[in-house]
């Protein structure tokens, strides 16, 4: 029974890689530079929401919705989350999802458009991958689990 | 029979994977569903993973059909597969495997009087999400999962010494996705334990002169997302040494996979089975594609 060499040598390399990675990323305004700065995840934001319109998964949780300031809103939240000089001054996620049932489908159907919008405006893969990193602990609250 | 089941299979892939692209491929996201492992359970290639096959998220059906086939020095193994799965909560799959003995014909034949040229076994797997999600929750997900597995023809595995032509493998795993992890790409990690009794998987039956008891193996791969569409890999299994009619040995892999979009994934490794039934050191090639609906 013999542990490949090969897996070690990969699990020696993860190793080294988070000790070299964990400093990038507490410097957070890079990813908030990553995402174009306010102006940038505005952008992001207008595409998001256009995804949004068209998904017949998730699209009634937001008609009715004053879409400016929901940009205003979501704009603000992803600037502070990356990094960024911004406030927001919406509710609570736990507060403002309590009452919709949010589920899995729905979850995924968002967090699909993101990263589509994302993609849209050339974000790169590590920068998708950390602001949806830092999206995910707010998974509890918005599912009201 | 056989390429008439791998036509059939080909022609499930073709047609999945020339439907128009729409919504109704499932809404988890890229990957999620893993790829098929050669035991038909969503996994790696050898290893089944906590996370269940195809797209379907909470309120969705999913599943997938899938064609594999490994080439070592002395062996071949066809695999066709599908599988459905609920609200991503219960995967229910199907697997035929089929091994070519090739060079081991003329062992079978000089040692024991057999003219076998192949080795088929069927396996149905029943897998349970128990608790999380992968992308998710903190401690990622869990599933525990059955693999029914039956010989077609026992004849080979009887003479070698193996005591039954069927058997169920239990297991229990967990998969969890760690984003940016290595230079901002995600990484994701599965573990694996499984009670079997089975000789090379099954295909030389189940239990033996050496060990008849169910014994624990360890199983993990962990791989790396270099983009949504890119993901490599390594992974381990564990295996049981029931015959002294010849050693068996843990297998491993490299891979590197492709999924251009949901509907669509290609797998290619190099693994390495180690000795099997007295021809030694058995590394290859292995190829699986894979249509998710």
């Amino acid at each position: 029974m013999k542990l490949p060499i090969l897996m070690l040598v990969l699990v020696s390399l993860i190793l080294g890689g988070c000790q070299t990675t964990s400093k990038s990323t507490e410097t957070s305004p890079v990813l908030y530079e990553q995402l174009g700065k306010r102006s940038g995840i505005a952008d992001i934001v207008e595409d998001l929401l256009y995804l949004i319109v068209e998904d017949d998964r998730i699209n009634e949780h937001f008609a009715g919705i004053d879409v400016q300031q929901f940009h205003t809103n979501l704009t603000d939240q992803l600037c502070g989350i990356s990094g960024g000089p911004c406030t927001y001054n919406g509710r609570g996620m736990r507060e403002s999802h309590a009452e919709m049932n949010i589920t899995d489908t729905e979850f995924n159907a968002l967090a699909e458009n993101l990263i589509l919008a994302m993609d849209q405006n050339n974000i790169p893969t590590s920068a998708q991958n950390r602001l949806i990193g830092r999206l995910v602990p707010m998974y509890p609250d918005i599912r009201n689990l | 029979m056989k390429t008439c089941l791998n036509t059939v299979a080909i022609g499930c892939l073709m047609l999945a994977a020339s439907t128009p692209v729409a919504a109704d491929v499932g809404s988890r996201l890229w990957a999620t569903g893993g790829v098929t492992s050669i035991e038909g359970s969503a996994g790696g290639g050898l290893s089944p993973w906590a996370l269940l096959n195809g797209y379907a998220s909470d309120e969705e059906w999913g599943g997938t059909v899938t064609l594999s086939q490994a080439e070592t020095d002395d062996y071949s193994l066809n695999v066709t597969g599908a599988g459905v799965t609920w609200k991503n909560r219960v995967e229910l799959t199907f697997a035929r495997q089929t091994l070519d003995l090739d060079s081991l014909v003329f062992t079978l034949k000089n040692g024991f009087g057999l003219e076998e040229e192949e080795l088929v076994q069927d396996i149905v797997g029943l897998k349970v999400r128990l608790a999380g999600d992968v992308l998710y929750s903190p401690w990622g997900q869990w599933s525990a999962g059955l693999q029914y597995k039956q010989n077609r023809d026992y004849t080979v595995p009887d003479a070698i010494g193996s005591e039954d032509d069927s058997g169920t493998d239990f297991y229990v795993g967990g998969s969890k996705l760690f984003f940016a992890a290595i230079a901002g790409r995600n990484l994701l990690v599965n573990g694996t334990l499984r009670a079997t009794k089975a000789n090379q998987g099954g295909l030389l039956g189940f239990g033996g002169d050496r060990n008849d008891s169910y014994e624990t193996m360890a199983e993990g791969s962990i791989s790396l997302f270099l983009t949504r569409q890119w993901l490599i890999g390594a992974e381990y299994r564990q295996k049981p040494d029931n015959l002294s009619f010849a050693s068996e040995d843990d297998w491993y892999d490299v891979f590197v996979a492709w999924v251009p979009e949901r509907r669509l994934s290609v797998t290619a490794a190099w693994v390495n089975l180690g000795d099997i039934a007295t021809l030694e050191d058995q590394t290859g090639a292995y190829l699986s594609l894979q249509a998710s609906f």
